[in-house]
């Protein structure tokens, strides 16, 4: 296992999830739907075998995509591409890595291989992104190699709620940082468990020192519009595209209100272009806690 | 130098960074998301990020051709990454359409996916200025032609990487993404 040795690699690993704000990443499972995200004006994809509301409806083991079928989306399109790896599981993401996608997701959405350890993103030169519910989360993934954070919300559910809920909850625990005396940091450090010199540099800046975007739960224009009015930099969007009735306008839709999300007659326009349903919602509060995805990792 | 305003294209990527590094230099940073945006703008940058999406919404919303005509007007303009292939006069790899207001063939992603990105000071540089500036090459494209009226800044590994054409400048890296505000000074002074 090798540490960066200077500040190049996290550099280069932070400096495409800058290029990738202010858009919308899409979960997409085949050659066609990566082609209608990125006609949709997606800035990049997510590869991956089955959306969340299908892993969830479906059950069973998730795992890494089909090798076969990310190689052939990186093959069709020009956007990045990023897929998915189970937490922990650090040999999926070597294998990812090889192939050559452009981020790796250690993701809860999938099954996970590991329930103490996630994979040691400081190993890979790939950039990584991971989800948080909250500050201390977010700074655990940063501290093992993060280059990029997203919210948890809950996958494939539909529902908003959750993604709005660690959304502000990262957002508050930073104020909190900032109105901190310097003596005050490491109990902070400890009580977050989070690592003491990047709690230090959010008190500083007020900000996470690697890019901050939405994801999970979004399902309509004026949902990626309340997460970048909340602070994302950029969202994902996981069943919301393919599981609505009208995947293309969907995605246009989203990718519009993204952009505008501080502009209501804009994200109004986008909205308007829909005459279709949205994916069918699972009620969050609703959902037995053994069916949560967001509670994996820690 | 009298502060200016410098508009800058904010329908994605990393505009913010872009914005810092103007009002760093003592200029305005107005975020242009819509035509009206433009008016009363000094200069113009299109930031990196994701020119397929870009363009979409240049297309989409009508933007295309008056911004074609704004970057031709003799105001300052600098694109870096895909703003750079916005700018263009052909792109490849695939090919897209562009603003075409700078004599040059770009192809995308020509050094392959985000595991051959990379830092590189720049060495070869017929433009003294820039000489030493780190530049920072993200899933970059190559300019593989350029016109009888294209100046070459920098090169590197043999291909142009820093040109411009009157007031219009391209760059293949990201100078936001670095302290050194050397280029878009540049820019700025003509």
């Amino acid at each position: 296992m090798t540490e960066n040795h200077d500040d190049t690699p996290l550099r280069l690993k932070t400096g495409l999830a800058e290029m990738l704000k202010g858009g919308v990443i899409m979960d997409v499972t085949t050659v066609e739907q990566a082609t209608i995200a990125q006609d949709a004006g997606a800035c990049a994809v997510m590869a991956l075998e089955r959306v969340p509301s299908d892993i969830r409806a479906e059950g069973g083991v998730a795992r890494m995509a089909r090798i076969d079928i990310i190689e052939s989306i990186m093959s069709t399109v020009s956007i990045p591409v990023m897929a998915k790896c189970r937490i922990g599981h650090f040999a999926e993401a070597q294998v990812l890595q090889q192939l050559g996608v452009d981020y790796i997701d250690e993701s809860e959405v999938l099954t996970p291989a590991d329930e103490h350890h996630h994979v040691d993103k400081h190993a890979f030169d790939v950039p990584f992104v991971c989800g948080c519910r909250n500050l201390g989360e977010a700074l655990r993934r940063i501290g093992e190699g993060a280059a990029m954070i997203r919210t948890k919300g809950e996958a494939g559910s539909g529902d908003i709620v959750e993604a709005v809920r660690h959304m502000r909850q990262v957002q508050k625990d930073m104020r909190e940082l900032t109105l901190m005396g310097a003596e005050e940091l490491m109990t902070a450090a400890k009580d977050l468990g989070a690592p003491y010199e990047l709690v230090r540099i959010v008190a500083r800046d007020g900000k996470l020192p690697v890019p901050n975007f939405a994801a999970g739960g979004v399902a309509t224009p004026a949902d990626a519009a309340l997460m970048m009015s909340l602070g994302a930099q950029a969202v994902f969007v996981g069943s919301g595209i393919f599981k609505s009735q009208d995947p293309a306008t969907f995605g246009a839709a989203i990718v519009k209100a993204t952009t505008h999300w501080d502009d209501p007659q804009r994200v109004l326009d986008a909205a308007k272009s829909i005459s279709a349903d949205a994916m069918a919602g699972l009620q969050v509060d609703k959902l037995d806690p053994s069916e949560l995805l967001q509670t994996r990792g820690w | 130098m009298a502060a200016r305003t410098v508009g800058v294209l904010a329908l994605q990527g990393d505009y913010e960074a872009h914005a810092r590094a103007i009002e760093q230099l003592g200029h305005r940073a107005r975020r242009v998301k819509r035509l009206q945006h433009l008016a009363g703008c000094d200069a113009l940058v299109l930031p990196g990020g994701e020119s397929t999406t870009m363009l979409k919404f240049l297309q989409d919303e009508e933007l295309f051709e008056p911004l074609a005509g704004w970057c031709r007007s003799g105001a300052p303009v600098l694109g870096t990454c895909a703003g750079a292939i916005l700018l263009a006069r052909d792109v490849t790899g695939p090919p897209q359409a562009s603003l075409g207001v700078i004599d040059i063939t770009v192809e995308r992603n020509a050094y392959g996916r985000q595991i051959d990105s990379f830092v590189a000071p720049l060495e070869e540089t017929p433009c003294d200025a820039l000489r030493g500036l780190e530049a920072v090459f993200i899933r970059a494209p190559v300019i593989r032609e350029v016109g009888p009226e294209v100046e070459v800044l920098a090169r590197h590994g043999g291909h142009p990487v820093a040109v411009r054409q009157g007031p219009v400048y391209a760059a293949t890296f990201h100078p936001e993404m670095t302290a050194d505000t050397r280029l878009l000074e540049q820019v700025l002074q003509d």
